[in-house]
C-alpha cells in the first residue's frame, strides 16, 4: 500500500475543484495554478526517486487485491512521464499568464488545464486497462473544452472534427477492451499479461492487439490516422496547442509502449514489424507535410507528426536501446517542440500573424526571439550538445544493432528534411527585411513570455550536458519495460496469484 | 442468443457508421450515439449472456453467478457517453449559430484567408 502513486492525480483534481469557486478572481486563479504545478513537480520528483530506489510502487485502491480492485502502478517509465507532465505544466501555466485573454481566463481556463493534467497523470499511472479508458475520457473532455473555449469560428469548426474522431476512437477502444475481456476475463494489465501468456491460441489476441494499436494510433497521430492533428493544433491559442503537442500525443505513445511491452508480446515478429513500418511512414509523410506548409504553426504541427514516428520507431525495434531512445525522444520532443510552439506564439504577439510570407527580419528587430528560435530548431534537428542529438543517436544505434537498415535510412533522411523546414522558417521569418515596422500591440509585454521558453531550452541543454546521468536512469526504465515479469510481480505479488 | 446479439451489434455499427459518414452535423452526432450503444451491447455480450443469481457471495453454496463486471463497465461508459454527447450537441448547435451551416462539407479550410 503506497499512496504516493495517487497524489499526482489528486493534486490537479483538488486544484481544479478549488479554482471553480472563484473564477472571476484572476490573480488567485493564477497563483493557485502555479503553486499546484510546482507542488506536482515536487511530488513527481519524489515519486521518481522512490521508484528508482525501492522498485515499482503499487497502490491497490481500497485495499482490494490486484486482479479484483483498481490498481495504480508507477514504474520508472510512468514516473518519468509524470515528471515530464509536471515540468510542462509549469511552462504552460506561466506562459498563459501573459498570453491568454481575460475572457478565457474567467471562463474556467485554469481549472480545465488542471483537469486535463489529471487525466494525463492518471493515464500514466493506472494499472488497469478500463481505468486507462476512463482517464483518456477525462483528458479528452478537458481538451474538447479547451479547444472550443473562446468560440471563434475556426476553433468551433476544428473542435467538432476533433471531437467526432475522438468519440470514434473511444468507441473502438471500448470494443477492444470488451473483446479482450471476453477472451481473458480480466482487465488488470499485469493479470492480462499472465493470462495471455498462458493462452494456447494467441491469434485472436493478435487481432485484438491491432485494434488497440489503431485506437492509440489515432491518439498519438500515427500514419494514416494523423489527419485531425494539423487543424486542431492550429485552431486554439498557443498555450493550448503547446499542451496538446507536449502531452496529449505522448499519452497515446505511452499507451502504445505500455500495452506493447507488457500485454501484447505474444507475436512480436508480426506486431512490432507493423509498428516499425507505420513509424517509418509517419515520420516521412509528416515531414513532407511540413516542407509543403507556409505557416509557422502548421509547420510545427506537421513536425509533431513526424516526430511521433521516431518515438514509435524505438518501440518497433523492441530492444533495450530502442526503448531508451523512445524515452529520450519523448522527453526531448516535449521540451523542444513546446518551446518552438511558444516562440511561434511570441512572434504572433509581436507581428499579429503566423503566415511566413508576411514575416521577415525578426532577427535584427527582436534578436532575443531569433536566437531562442535558432537554438530550439537546432535542438529539434538533432545537433549536439542538445537533447535532440542523443535521442536520435540512440534510435539509430538501436536500429543498426539489429540490422534494420531501412528504418535507419528513413530516419536520417527525415532528420535532414526537418532541418530544411526549420531553416525555411528561419529564412522567411527571421532573416531578410521587415515588410513593415513591427509595433507589438501590447508594447513590451512579449518579453514576459520568454522565461517559459528559456526554461524549456535550458532543460533540454541540461539533458544534453548531463547525458550520462539521464541515460543510466532511462536505461533502468527501459530494462524494466523489456522485463515485464518485474511489473507483474510488483502488482500481483510473488509467482502470479 | 450470443449470435443473435452479435447480429444486432453489427446492424447498429452499420447504422452508426452510415450516419457518421453523412454530411449533416446532427446526423453525425446521432451516429456517435448509436455507435456507443453498439459498444455497450458488445461489452454486455462479452460477459456471456446467461441466467444466473445475483453476484453475492454465499458461503458453501455453489450458485451460478452472473458476471457483474460488464455491467459496471457499461454503467461507467454510459455516464461518460452521456456527458460527451450533451457537450457535442451544444458544440454542434453553437457551431451552427456561429458559422451559419450544419453541413460538414462546408466546415473546411484554414483560419486566415
Amino acid at each position: 500500500m503506497n499512496n504516493l502513486v495517487v497524489i499526482p492525480i489528486l493534486i490537479p483534481l483538488v486544484t481544479a475543484l478549488l479554482l471553480l469557486f472563484f473564477r472571476k478572481n484572476i490573480f488567485w486563479q493564477r497563483v493557485v495554478s502555479i503553486i499546484s504545478a510546482l507542488l506536482a513537480l515536487g511530488v513527481s520528483i519524489l515519486l521518481a526517486i522512490t521508484v528508482a530506489q525501492d522498485g515499482i510502487q503499487v497502490s491497490q485502491i481500497g485495499n482490494w487485491p490486484a486482479p479484483y480492485g483498481i490498481t495504480m502502478v508507477a514504474d520508472l517509465f510512468s514516473a518519468i512521464m509524470v515528471m515530464l507532465s509536471a515540468v510542462m505544466a509549469i511552462a504552460i501555466i506561466a506562459y498563459s499568464f501573459n498570453y491568454i485573454d481575460r475572457k478565457r481566463e474567467e471562463y474556467f481556463y485554469y481549472p480545465l488545464l488542471q483537469l486535463v493534467l489529471m487525466g494525463i497523470n492518471g493515464s500514466f499511472l493506472t494499472g488497469d486497462i478500463f481505468n486507462l479508458f476512463v482517464f483518456f475520457e477525462i483528458l479528452l473532455i478537458g481538451s474538447y473544452m479547451l479547444l472550443s473555449l473562446g468560440g471563434e469560428k475556426y476553433q468551433l469548426q476544428e473542435a467538432v472534427k476533433y471531437m467526432i474522431i475522438n468519440i470514434l476512437a473511444s468507441s473502438l477502444f471500448l470494443v477492444a477492451i470488451a473483446l479482450l475481456y471476453g477472451v481473458t476475463g480480466t482487465l488488470n494489465m499485469a493479470d492480462l499479461a499472465v493470462k495471455i501468456a498462458a493462452l494456447e491460441d494467441t491469434r485472436v489476441i493478435t487481432v485484438i492487439s491491432m485494434l488497440f494499436f489503431a485506437v492509440f494510433a489515432i491518439k498519438a497521430a500515427l500514419f494514416p490516422l494523423y489527419f485531425w492533428l494539423p487543424g486542431s493544433y492550429h485552431a486554439p491559442p498557443t498555450p493550448i496547442t503547446t499542451l496538446f503537442a507536449a502531452l496529449l500525443t505522448k499519452v497515446g505513445v505511452y499507451a502504445l509502449v505500455r500495452t506493447f511491452t507488457l500485454i501484447f508480446v505474444q507475436d512480436v515478429s508480426f506486431t512490432h514489424t507493423v509498428i516499425l513500418v507505420i513509424a517509418g511512414f509517419t515520420m516521412s509523410l509528416g515531414v513532407l507535410g511540413a516542407v509543403a506548409q507556409m505557416d509557422f504553426k502548421r509547420i510545427l504541427a506537421y513536425h509533431s507528426i513526424s516526430q511521433v514516428g521516431y518515438m514509435v520507431m524505438g518501440l518497433g525495434l523492441y530492444t533495450v536501446t530502442g526503448l531508451v531512445g523512445t524515452i529520450f525522444f519523448i522527453v526531448h520532443h516535449s521540451l523542444i517542440k513546446s518551446s518552438l510552439f511558444l516562440i511561434s506564439g511570441i512572434t504572433e504577439k509581436i507581428t499579429g500573424t503566423t503566415d511566413l510570407r508576411k514575416l521577415g527580419g525578426l532577427l535584427t528587430a527582436f534578436p532575443l526571439v531569433g536566437w531562442l528560435f535558432f537554438i530550439a530548431s537546432f535542438a529539434l534537428a538533432g545537433t549536439p550538445p542538445l537533447s535532440g542529438f542523443f535521442s536520435k543517436f540512440l534510435l539509430i544505434k538501436a536500429g543498426l544493432d539489429i540490422g534494420q537498415h531501412a528504418i535507419v535510412a528513413v530516419s536520417i533522411l527525415v532528420g535532414t528534411l526537418t532541418l530544411f523546414s526549420m531553416v525555411k522558417i528561419f529564412y522567411y521569418a527571421f532573416w531578410g527585411k521587415e515588410p513593415h515596422k513591427y509595433i507589438p500591440k501590447d508594447g513590451t509585454k512579449w518579453v514576459r513570455l520568454t522565461p517559459a521558453v528559456i526554461y524549456l531550452i535550458t532543460l533540454s541543454a541540461l539533458i544534453g550536458v548531463n547525458f550520462e546521468w539521464f541515460y543510466s536512469y532511462a536505461l533502468m526504465a527501459s530494462e524494466q519495460l523489456m522485463n515485464p515479469e518485474i511489473y507483474i510481480e510488483a502488482v500481483l505479488g510473488r509467482g502470479g496469484h | 442468443m450470443e449470435l443473435l446479439i452479435a447480429f444486432v451489434i453489427a446492424i447498429l455499427f452499420g447504422i452508426g457508421t452510415y450516419l457518421l459518414l453523412s454530411r449533416s452535423l446532427l446526423r453525425v452526432v446521432l451516429g456517435t450515439a448509436i455507435l456507443s450503444h453498439a459498444t455497450h451491447l458488445t461489452i454486455l455480450t462479452m460477459g456471456r449472456l446467461k441466467r444466473g443469481e445475483a453476484p453475492i457471495y454465499v458461503k458453501d453454496a455453489l450458485l451460478s453467478y452472473s458476471d457483474p463486471l460488464p455491467q459496471a463497465l457499461i454503467l461507467t461508459a454510459i455516464v461518460i457517453n452521456f456527458g460527451v454527447t450533451a457537450f457535442l450537441l451544444v458544440l454542434a448547435y453553437r457551431t451552427y449559430q456561429e458559422l451559419g451551416t450544419a453541413d460538414l462539407s462546408e466546415l473546411r479550410g484554414v483560419s486566415d484567408e
